[in-house]
């Protein structure tokens, strides 16, 4: 016998889902956080880069710095999980002030898309840079 | 049709008529200031990135628009946003292991934010005049 059957205020539904009221569980609350945390040493490592030597440099320069296999990974890495803390922060910020449900959706739509092309337009970025920088230095 | 819970009072905004100020409320909306003004400079961020790999002319456009007062002033804002939604970020972190929530202590961390965006962004652009040789 289960545990779940002590349980009895639980209908079989909301047991097989393991959801409360709140229809999620902690899951959107545990993956902000760990975003946010590895963000933390991300962000610092990008900072030092761009005021050490990418800050009005020429794209030769960033060129090379991205043909790096780590600085490749690492600035893939901060862009994507850049990109999600933003798509998680902007949502919050769309359900605390909107409160018409079409001009929500709306918004939230146009968030994601935003959120979306930016992020492809960034990591298509990264990927070129860093395989022409390779090519450029194989020659 | 509007449903009777649309209708429902809403809790005061926290900065305003409606409470004593407080050095809590107006950190708490500074984080949410400073985090979407970063997710404006995230555009700035992937045309960087993209007209660095794929068009050089946007490239040199944005370059020069950086490099403009205009340009500056919006870099500077970006710096502050960044240093104070990173430390007021980790003072959220270390709320979520459940510390600091006596009073004292979170305007204690209150003020340390403060000092490290103020001292941080100083530093930071003291560096970044060094080297183009503005000082």
């Amino acid at each position: 016998m289960s545990e779940y059957s002590k349980s009895p205020l639980r209908s079989n539904l909301g047991r097989v889902r393991g959801l409360g009221s709140a229809k999620h569980g902690a899951r959107h609350w545990w993956l902000e956080r760990v975003i946010a945390l590895a963000l933390v040493p991300l962000t610092v490592w990008f900072m030092i880069a761009l005021i050490g030597h990418l800050l009005g440099a020429e794209s030769s320069t960033l060129q090379e710095w991205v043909a790096k296999p780590f600085v490749a990974l690492t600035l893939a890495a901060l862009t994507a999980l850049g990109f999600i803390h933003t798509r998680m922060g902007l949502q919050v910020i769309i359900e605390d002030y909107v409160h018409s449900e079409g001009i929500k959706i709306a918004l939230m739509l146009f968030k994601d898309a935003c959120i979306f092309i930016l992020l492809a337009m960034a990591l298509a970025g990264i990927a070129k840079l860093h395989f022409s920088g390779i090519i450029k230095w194989l020659m | 049709m509007p449903r009777p819970q649309d209708n429902r009072p809403l809790s005061p905004f926290m900065l305003g008529p409606y409470y004593r100020f407080q050095i809590s409320s107006l950190l708490s909306i500074l984080h949410r200031i400073t985090g979407f003004a970063l997710a404006i400079g995230l555009i700035l961020f992937a045309l960087w990135l993209w007209s660095a790999a794929y068009d050089e002319q946007l490239y040199l456009d944005i370059m020069n628009l950086a490099s403009s007062i205009v340009g500056k002033l919006f870099l500077f804002g970006w710096t502050v946003a960044f240093y104070y939604h990173f430390a007021n970020g980790l003072r959220h972190l270390n709320w979520d292991l459940g510390r600091g929530f006596k009073l004292d202590e979170m305007a204690a961390s209150g003020w340390v934010v403060i000092a490290f965006t103020g001292s941080m962004t100083v530093l930071t652009w003291v560096l970044v005049m060094k080297k183009l040789g503005a000082i």
